[in-house]
């Protein structure tokens, strides 16, 4: 009993941080801006806490750094992919290139040199629920949530009324960026509290590949990130019984097992419509 | 009527012009609008209706002239700025999104800030009860029929507060029976005081619903009339510029042996669902069979099981006195004659960023004498394209213009002019004259009677039921993948081919 409520707990632990990502990501994908930029978001982000934790010794300050970095992380894919209208895909894997490179050049310095006092995760698992179900709120019963779901749907409709499809999208992603940077936080203030390169492992991708598996639905994202969660944890159980490199691969074999678990359940259906698609005024 | 002659024109339009780079779209444009009056704006494709609402609506700025709303200069900057000041479109393809509800639709941006799509719900029902909009708020819009979608729209304007409402081609879409349904609102939308700009090329429609008409032709205004001044051999003489039969084209046809037969056809849509439940017909050299229906009845799968495009499920097709192979693909049934005039010409029928010689080679550009072995000949190439531009008149450029960048009329040509070289036993004809202006569709007619009298049948499928009518010498309706008929033409009337397309029985 006690052995089955310790994997639980892991497997919450473990899918808090992709249920954040991947709260981000619906957001976004809802208002029809793919970011694969997650996992570099993440691990700037992640960075970004870190070392503002490290140096002022004020972990909250950390946090918010965490949060303020991801987004602005967040502001270069908006600025190419919506504002210029650039290809989403392409502008999202070089955002991902580029933050797990510039985190692991800057990360250098603190490597090896632990937080003695990390936030504790309660907070966090609780809080990345309660967001889920706030999402969920603002999607569906708001007039804010129904702009949203109608740019990512059909951006002429939303147009037409006087609103800016180019303001909606730009918030949605700079919303997105906020809380991969939240999620990468708290794997660096909180989960791990140590910087290692690396240290999203691939949980970026995973949280992409689950906003598409829960059917771009913020609280079926609860139960898909937990169980995500779960599988990850259980894998690990098994160190030292397989070779590391089949931990290593973990994340990326998840994304595609997701992904074809997604296709059986027909889910692509239930993609917004204008997802991935740049909007310009007078086109159809 | 003299009353409301008299009475302030609510709108006005004074010397409207709008030019785009080589085309003066607008020139001069002046009209006016009484409060409670159908106005009519007729017009061919391309005389100047689109820029003009546009302009009304706030998408384009007028280069000159003035918009007076009850006599006041106004600036229509957006589509939102028109609504706040009165002016409601109802546009041609409607601009919901389909996956919400008809609440949810209607409440975005102007709905309350929390549970915006429940709040919304009473108004809805208040606004639809007091004019005879018959929706249910609930409903997902995909789930409704162009009618309702329309429907929504309207209600959306009259939730803004409009005064005025522009109806772009409404009854484009819709079956005889919804198109009436239709004038019924907007007969009661006029008699609670409001305004209709009532978009049309129909004239039996404009002369039925309109009290004024104002006609446009090559941007400028020819002439305002009361309806009663009107007929439709004075609205299409004005229109077109020149008088125009109405009379029936087709001149008594030389049937031969049957070149087609179809039995018990069965398919699936691209969705897996039954699109054609049992099919029968046959069809004769010479002939020509309509195929009218609402869009979505399993005109586009039977056109792509003849055409190779599509395997059939069950049934068996007869092509020439051979049973047709159902593997069969669409280059080989070409090779037995079998010519396809696509529905959508553009994406469909050409390949848009490719030249007009290209195109127009797509059909033999690996075969002698286009080409030799693997290599095309460029010569031969243009050869082809240059005569095929003669014989078709086809107006461009030059024959190494993409075709993209030709007119709708244009495309049309360049495809039948593929499609119709050589002898073809069955010509596949989808929408063919849809969106081509007047001249361009007699042109497209002429074309399918002159090849029906060298022997070819025809399959035409057309939602245009005149055009049916004055064409074929066999009808039919596709209603749920099911074939009503062929009925001979002179059986058949608008009205009972209408009440066919809605499920009933004549």
């Amino acid at each position: 009993m006690n052995e089955l409520l310790s994997v639980l707990g892991q497997a919450v632990a473990f899918g808090t941080p992709i249920l954040l990502a991947a709260l981000g990501e619906v957001v976004a994908e809802r208002a029809g801006v793919v970011n694969l930029g997650v996992e570099g978001m993440m691990a700037l982000g992640a960075l970004a806490a870190f070392a503002t934790a490290q140096t002022t010794g004020n972990l909250l300050l950390g946090l918010l750094m965490g949060v303020l970095v991801g987004a602005l992380a967040a502001a270069i894919h908006a600025l190419v992919a919506v504002t210029l209208r650039a290809n989403q895909f392409v502008s999202g894997l070089a955002l991902t290139a580029l933050g797990l490179g510039v985190s692991g050049l800057l990360g250098q310095h603190f490597v090896g040199s632990p937080l003695l006092e990390p936030l504790p995760g309660a907070e966090f698992r609780i809080g990345a629920v309660l967001l889920a179900i706030g999402v969920w709120g603002v999607l569906y019963l708001t007039q804010t949530g129904l702009i949203l779901r109608s740019v990512g749907e059909n951006p002429g409709a939303v147009d037409v009324m006087g609103i800016s499809v180019v303001r909606v999208r730009w918030l949605a992603v700079l919303f997105g960026g906020a809380m991969a940077g939240l999620a990468g936080s708290y794997l660096s203030l909180s989960y791990r509290p140590a910087w290692v390169d690396g240290t999203t492992a691939g949980l970026g991708w995973i949280a992409v590949a689950l906003t598409i598996f829960v059917g771009w639905h913020p609280v079926r994202a609860i139960l898909g990130a937990f169980f995500f969660g779960l599988l990850y944890h259980l894998a690990f159980r098994l160190q030292g019984r397989v070779p590391s490199e089949f931990l290593l691969m973990l994340p990326y074999l998840l994304v595609v097992v997701v992904l074809s678990l997604a296709a059986l359940r027909r889910q692509q259906g239930a993609a917004p419509e204008a997802l991935g698609l740049p909007y310009k005024r007078g086109e159809r | 009527m003299i009353a409301r002659i008299m009475a302030e024109p609510l709108l006005s339009l004074q010397g409207i012009t709008k030019r785009f780079p080589g085309v003066v779209a607008n020139d001069g444009v002046s009209l006016e609008v009484y409060p409670g009056e159908v106005l009519a704006l007729l017009g061919e494709n391309g005389a100047g209706k689109s820029t003009l609402v546009s302009i009304l609506y706030g998408l384009y700025r007028p280069d000159e002239g003035e918009i007076l709303l009850e006599g006041r200069p106004v600036q229509i900057a957006s589509p939102s700025h028109a609504l706040r000041q009165g002016i409601g479109l109802v546009p041609q393809h409607p601009m919901l999104v389909g996956r919400h509800s008809v609440a949810e639709n209607l409440a975005l941006g102007i709905g309350s800030k929390l549970f915006p799509a429940q709040r919304i719900v009473p108004l809805i029902e208040k606004i639809a009860g007091a004019y005879g909009l018959n929706i249910d708020p609930q409903a997902p819009v995909h789930t409704l029929s162009p009618g309702e979608k329309q429907r929504v729209e309207i209600v959306r304007s009259l939730l803004g507060g409009a005064r005025i409402l522009i109806l772009d081609e409404p009854t484009s879409v819709l079956t005889p029976q919804e198109a009436e349904a239709l004038f019924k609102v907007m007969r009661g939308l006029r008699s609670a005081g409001k305004s209709l700009i009532f978009i049309s090329h129909k004239l039996e429609e404009v002369l039925a619903i309109s009290d004024r008409i104002t006609v446009l032709r090559r941007g400028k205004v020819v002439d305002s009339l009361l309806v009663a001044q009107a007929s439709k051999a004075r609205l299409s003489e004005l229109m077109v510029g020149r008088s125009v039969s109405f009379d029936r084209k087709r001149s008594q046809p030389k049937l031969g042996q049957p070149v087609l037969q179809v039995r018990g056809l069965k398919a699936r849509s691209s969705r897996g669902l039954e699109a054609l439940r049992g099919v029968d017909f046959t069809l004769r050299s010479g002939e020509i069979l309509g195929v009218a229906g609402v869009a979505g009845n399993g005109q586009s799968e039977l056109v792509e099981v003849l055409s190779g495009l599509r395997p059939m499920e069950s049934g068996w097709v007869e092509l020439g006195g051979k049973t047709k192979n159902i593997r069969a693909n669409p280059a080989e049934l070409f090779e037995m004659g079998v010519a396809h005039i696509p529905e959508d010409r553009i994406h469909m029928g050409t390949v848009p960023s490719m030249s007009v010689a290209e195109n127009l080679a797509l059909r033999q550009y690996n075969q002698p004498p286009l080409a030799h072995g693997w290599f095309t000949d460029a010569q031969q190439l243009e050869a082809n394209a240059k005569a095929k531009v003669q014989e078709y008149a086809v107006a461009t450029p030059s024959i190494h213009t993409p075709s993209g960048l030709l007119s709708g009329g244009n495309i049309q040509k360049v495809i039948l002019a593929r499609e119709l070289s050589g002898i073809p036993k069955l010509i596949l004809a989808v929408h063919p004259t849809y969106g081509l202006d007047i001249g361009a569709t007699e042109q497209v007619h002429q074309v399918l009677l002159d090849k029906t009298l060298q022997g070819a049948a025809v399959l035409l499928v057309s939602e245009d039921l005149e055009e049916i009518l004055s064409l074929c010498d066999q009808v039919a309706v596709l209603y749920h993948g099911e074939l009503k008929g062929p009925f001979a033409v002179e059986s058949a009337t608008r009205e009972s081919l209408g009440l066919l397309m809605t499920g009933g029985v004549v």
